[in-house]
């Protein structure tokens, strides 16, 4: 058993109790999206049941109190980020519309011919494509931190990268292939000290790891709500105030206006001048309440639950002849495990693993660019969460045994 | 049976190890890219047509097993067929890897070995790639075929 008790909080989480394929689940794909536990799912029932209607907008009960539930969500989601205040935090779709909304808003407003953005080699595709097209429409240029032989980012080459040209640092806090958990404080002060902005892609982060916007020293951070026990179709971005109170609109329409007129609008403040149309707004209940159960449970404690089954998962995997791991070893690593069994297509072995029962992803995660860089087309990933035992680590890692003699005796 | 021997059968990991149309053909008739976008799988399909048949077909890229095994035994199967036979052996393949057969459907032979993939919902892709590459082929649409 690691610090949490983990076989007593399943019990929270319905979906993990189900069978697939005749098996007990072992659900092992939480970089692609968590579980969520019963208090999650009866806040958002709970929401429809007694207290919806449109927010900001009715002049009847149901509306304060969805209105009340609504911004009383920002908070709880602005908190747990560590962001000095609620009006800041903007609710969106998911951590890639955040990424699209900055992109969109601060990068055509702000991004100049031959201005560079970097990135790093391992972003996923959510945090690349934004900006490419933002560099399309501007002139700007994309560069890429690469990967040091540990498969951490390599800072010097960062230092090499960053000049008087350097607009914008955009990197993820935790790699959502490789597990390791990125220096940011040490880069954005880096970043700071060229004039640079940094913006983080926190969707593998906070779901795993204490997150506080004001030391990390960043100025844009994105989340996704169904990477953290929350449901689908709600994410949030923080940005630094005084940066996001100088942006222009992203989506235009209802809610974000102050005053409309036939040729031109005035809009609202921070932050429902990035909210067009009605919001998601059982789903920012959901969200929240997802974030107090994980508070309750402690992300310092999920996170050295994380780290403990990032350690049990190397040593099983170490021992398995045949199989190689990927990303970097050390207190810097979370419970994200990438491999490839040599001679077997990832997704044979994640077929092997499915008739198991055992849920993992195969493929390139969203990640070509890092595929590239780790000499691989694709990769298996197993990862892990605040449910995940060590005898689910066993499990797999027996079945992993399993698939590659399966194959071999093909060979 | 277990579930992994029923959906990998013998063939399918034989082929997938040995294949017996891996390559390139030389001045094909047809060249077609084909991509699965959602897992990175890529083939280029290359066919030769002599008399309106097609005399030959080869298959390059990489993939999983059940990708390389359904375009291995596609390219056995339609040596011989004319364009048109072609198109309705697809159309059945993709039928039987849907479970959705209907009556007058052509006889598949070999490439029943891979029925049991549709008892793996997330793998039917796989097994269609070749074929959605051969049919985008066979209209001329150019482009990359995609198994979205």
């Amino acid at each position: 058993m690691t610090v949490l008790d983990s076989a007593h909080l399943r019990g929270d989480f319905p979906i993990l109790s189900r069978q697939v394929h005749g098996h007990p689940l072992v659900y092992l794909d939480h970089a692609a999206s968590s579980q969520r536990p019963r208090a999650v799912i009866d806040a958002i029932v709970n929401h429809y049941q007694l207290h919806h209607a449109n927010v900001h907008r009715g002049a009847h009960q149901l509306s304060a109190e969805a209105t009340d539930a609504y911004e009383a969500a920002r908070a709880t989601v602005a908190g747990f980020l560590g962001a000095p205040s609620p009006r800041s935090l903007v609710f969106v779709r998911n951590a890639t519309e955040a990424i699209n909304l900055l992109a969109r808003s601060w990068g055509d407003a702000e991004l100049r011919e031959g201005d560079e953005i970097i990135v790093s080699v391992a972003e996923h595709h959510a945090n690349l494509v934004p900006w490419q097209l933002a560099a399309q429409r501007t002139g700007a240029r994309l560069r890429a931190i690469p990967l040091d032989q540990d498969g951490r980012l390599d800072l010097s080459a960062l230092r090499r990268l960053l000049g008087p040209r350097t607009r914008l640092l955009a990197v993820a806090h935790v790699s959502n292939v490789l597990g390791g958990v990125h220096p940011l404080a040490e880069m954005a002060e880096m970043a700071r000290a060229v004039g640079a902005l940094t913006f983080v892609d926190g969707a593998q982060a906070a779901p795993h790891l204490p997150v506080d916007v004001g030391a990390l020293g960043v100025d844009a951070y994105a989340v996704s709500g169904h990477k953290m026990l929350g449901p689908t179709g709600i994410g949030a971005l923080w940005v630094r105030a005084e940066l996001l109170e100088g942006m222009p609109p992203f989506l235009g329409g209802g809610e974000m206006i102050r005053t409309v007129e036939i040729e031109r609008s005035t809009y609202a403040d921070i932050p429902m001048r990035f909210e067009a149309g009605t919001p998601a707004v059982a789903e920012a209940v959901g969200m929240a309440e997802g974030v107090r159960y994980l508070e309750a449970v402690g992300m310092d404690n999920i996170w050295s639950h994380d780290r403990e089954l990032a350690v049990a998962m190397f040593e099983r995997f170490d021992g398995l002849a045949g199989v190689r791991t990927f990303g970097p070893r050390g207190p810097d690593r979370g419970g994200i495990l990438p491999f490839v069994v040599d001679g077997v297509h990832p997704h044979d072995v994640a077929s092997a693993l499915d008739a198991e029962g055992i849920a993992v992803r195969a493929g390139h995660h969203c990640a070509q660019p890092l595929m590239r860089a780790l000499g691989v087309p694709a990769t298996v990933r197993a990862s892990a969460y605040l449910t995940t035992t060590v005898d689910e680590i066993d499990a797999l890692t027996s079945a992993v045994a399993s698939a590659r003699d399966f194959f071999a005796a093909y060979a | 049976m277990s579930l992994m021997e029923q959906i990998y059968k013998q063939v399918i990991l034989e082929r997938s190890r040995h294949p017996h149309h891996q390559g390139s053909l030389d001045n094909p008739d047809l060249q077609q890219e084909g991509v699965n976008p959602s897992c990175g799988d890529e083939l280029t399909l290359t066919v030769r047509i002599s008399d309106g048949c097609i005399a030959d077909a080869a298959f390059e890229g990489h993939g999983c097993a059940i990708s390389q095994a359904s375009a291995d035994l596609m390219a056995d199967a339609l040596i011989g067929l004319n364009l048109d036979e072609a198109r309705v052996l697809s159309a059945a393949f993709k039928r039987m890897i849907r479970g959705q057969e209907v009556d007058g459907d052509p006889d598949l032979g070999e490439l029943r070995a891979l029925e049991g993939i549709r008892k793996l919902h997330a793998r039917v892709k796989c097994a269609t790639l070749p074929w959605t590459t051969l049919e985008t082929a066979l209209d001329g649409r150019g482009g990359v075929a995609s198994e979205e």
